[in-house]
């Protein structure tokens, strides 16, 4: 056992950023929780072995358990962010190795983001202009909703099994603010809901996005979306062995902007009248340094 | 070249925004208005939103303004104390305007009724131009010479009470209409973004009766301070300045401003009108092609209280 809250230390993550134009994802390269005064290569090697070990010495029925660890819990993005993928690393702590072999062990991560009330609206048209006519508000919508996957959803569990969980967009219960709407409209409008956030990248599915890299540790890629909404995310990793669903683990993910742009953002929700204030006075001064520069009478 | 608009929270090439200040600080050079009407609608076709489009030219219009009155001031054609009561009734029609923008907002039609707005106003004024320059046009081709208003002529609104001497202007007039009109021109540039000099103008000459040569350096004047408190309200109660925006757009703006005073003093006056017209009728029409279009998707999402 002490063997396995130790593994479970040593659980570790990477992000892999996507460079594009300016975008930037900050990033700490790669980050073995140094539990031992291993270095990092050592530590790695030292984690292969236990997986090797660990087995022989748990005599007793297994009892899986997996673990997600974040090296960071903070992510920053900075102006003209155009998307990349998020890699986590976690590992599976005392698996059954036969069935490991088999592939019969599961992985899914979500990186969930901070749930919001989203209105729906729908355009009609009325004396042929498009106009907003119905709406449905629900209340507390994931902004994103990111799932990478050992195999296909099919492949993995029941239908069932994924509703109990609400794991997966399409199983993300939407509780609709009043209540009293006809089944149909509530189905329309959540239907559109998730269409729309698939069509924007915010929700997203990576099949096979999840890999095991050994029997016990594994590596999921989750996308995050142009548009990856600030606030606090949370990575949750489930477990499936021949198809049941086993264990849960789950980490915090803050993700910010920063820099100027950011700044900037901050003072006109914060020090709003201020910002006003200074977008007049920007406004007078180069309206008045114009009429200096360009004076033709 | 890209540029990430902080509040827009979008990616746009900083080179089609220069571009974009600079073809209507030249217009606004040539025709003398303040542009305002025109940045909106090209924020919106470049897929700024509509709230942030219309805050952001509010602002950008203080600048062109600013460097307007200056000029005005330097050759005296500027009545304060018109300016004034105009501007008492500007920051009543700008607050109330912001109440309307807010609500509409929240109950998902701002888009909608900022597009109509435009297409109603820019039609309206657009065809009266259109017509008027028209057939000016046509009078000095036959050789006729032009129909003068003649000044001094009342209507009605010259039969309303509470009367006030403007003395820059050489009226004696009622405030009403002037308080009137102020707040007309106030709720217009907090909801649409414009400075509200294309409808100020016609309404001072036409309306009241005031010499054409104080019209626009008054106008301009009441425009800075509308549209001041217009950006201050719309940065306080909806956050949707655009600092950012605002700034390349002023850049171009009043660099390009100086070459269409330039080119403006090459055409004649009626060539003018007609082109403005021409433009304004263009915006207009665009701005309908999208209101009565299908569009790609009817559904739209929106989140609460994301601020």
């Amino acid at each position: 056992m002490a063997a396995g809250s130790l593994l479970c230390r040593m659980s570790l993550i990477r992000k892999v950023c996507n460079f594009s134009g300016s975008c930037f994802l900050f990033c700490r390269m790669s980050l073995i929780r140094k539990v031992c005064n291993f270095s990092g290569s050592c530590g790695l090697l030292f984690l292969f072995a236990l997986a090797f070990v660990l087995p022989a010495a748990a005599q007793s029925p297994h009892q899986e358990n997996i673990q997600i660890g974040l090296s960071t819990d903070r992510v920053m993005i900075t102006a003209g962010f155009t998307g990349a993928d998020l890699t986590i690393f976690g590992a599976l702590e005392d698996g059954d190795p036969q069935i490991a072999r088999q592939g019969r062990y599961d992985v899914i991560v979500v990186l969930e983001g901070p749930a919001r009330p989203v209105v729906v609206r729908r355009k009609d048209r009325i004396l042929g202009v498009w106009i907003n006519l119905e709406s449905e508000t629900f209340e507390n919508v994931p902004v994103s909703y990111s799932v990478a996957t050992t195999r296909p959803f099919q492949d993995i569990t029941e239908p069932a099994s994924y509703k109990q969980l609400s794991l997966g967009a399409n199983n993300i219960y939407m509780q609709p603010m009043e209540e009293g709407e006809s089944p149909a409209t509530i189905a329309e409008f959540t239907a559109a809901l998730r269409e729309r956030k698939s069509a924007t990248g915010q929700y997203s599915e990576n099949v096979g996005g999840v890999q095991f890299l050994s029997q016990n540790l594994f590596r999921a890629t989750v996308r995050l979306a142009p548009s990856v909404p600030v606030g606090t995310h949370k990575a949750r990793a489930f477990l499936f062995k021949n198809g049941v669903f086993v264990k849960e683990n789950s980490a915090q993910l803050e993700i910010r902007k920063s820099g100027f742009e950011q700044s900037i953002f901050r003072a006109a929700h914060n020090y709003s009248f201020l910002y006003g204030f200074f977008a007049i006075c920007l406004a007078m001064i180069t309206g008045w340094l114009g009429r200096i520069v360009f004076r033709k009478d | 070249m890209s540029i990430y608009l902080p509040i827009a929270e979008i990616s746009v090439n900083i080179l089609v925004l220069l571009a974009m200040g600079a073809a209507v600080g030249f217009l606004s050079g040539m025709f003398g208005v303040g542009g305002g009407f025109l940045i909106t609608p090209l924020l919106i076709f470049y897929n700024i939103p509509p709230a942030i489009a219309v805050a952001t030219g509010a602002n950008q219009v203080i600048a062109s303004s600013v460097s307007g009155v200056l000029s005005h001031m330097k050759r005296g054609t500027l009545d304060f104390k018109l300016g004034g009561v105009l501007l008492a009734g500007g920051v009543v029609g700008s607050t109330v305007g912001i109440y309307v923008f807010g609500l509409l907002r929240e109950i998902g039609q701002l888009d909608l009724f900022i597009s109509l707005l435009y297409v109603v106003l820019l039609g309206t004024v657009g065809g009266l131009m259109m017509v008027e320059s028209v057939n000016a046009l046509r009078a000095t081709r036959s050789g006729a010479a032009p129909v003068l208003k003649k000044s001094g002529q009342h209507n009605w609104i010259h039969r309303l009470p509470l009367k006030m001497r403007f003395r820059a202007s050489k009226l004696f007039v009622s405030v009403i209409p002037v308080l009137g009109l102020g707040a007309a021109i106030g709720f217009l540039s907090s909801i649409m973004g414009v400075g509200g000099g294309f409808i100020m103008v016609p309404a001072l000459i036409y309306l009241l009766k005031v010499p054409t040569n104080v019209v626009i350096g008054t106008s301009l004047f009441q425009i800075i301070f509308t549209s001041a408190y217009t950006t201050l309200v719309h940065a306080t109660t909806n956050q949707t300045v655009d600092v950012i925006l605002a700034f390349v757009l002023m850049v171009g703006g009043v660099a390009g401003a100086q070459y269409g005073a330039r080119a403006g003093q090459k055409l004649r006056g009626e060539q003018l009108r007609a082109l403005l017209a021409l433009l304004v009728l263009a915006v207009a029409l665009r701005l309908a092609f999208d209101l009565f279009v299908t569009p790609p998707n009817r559904y739209s999402l929106a989140v609460l209280g994301l601020s």
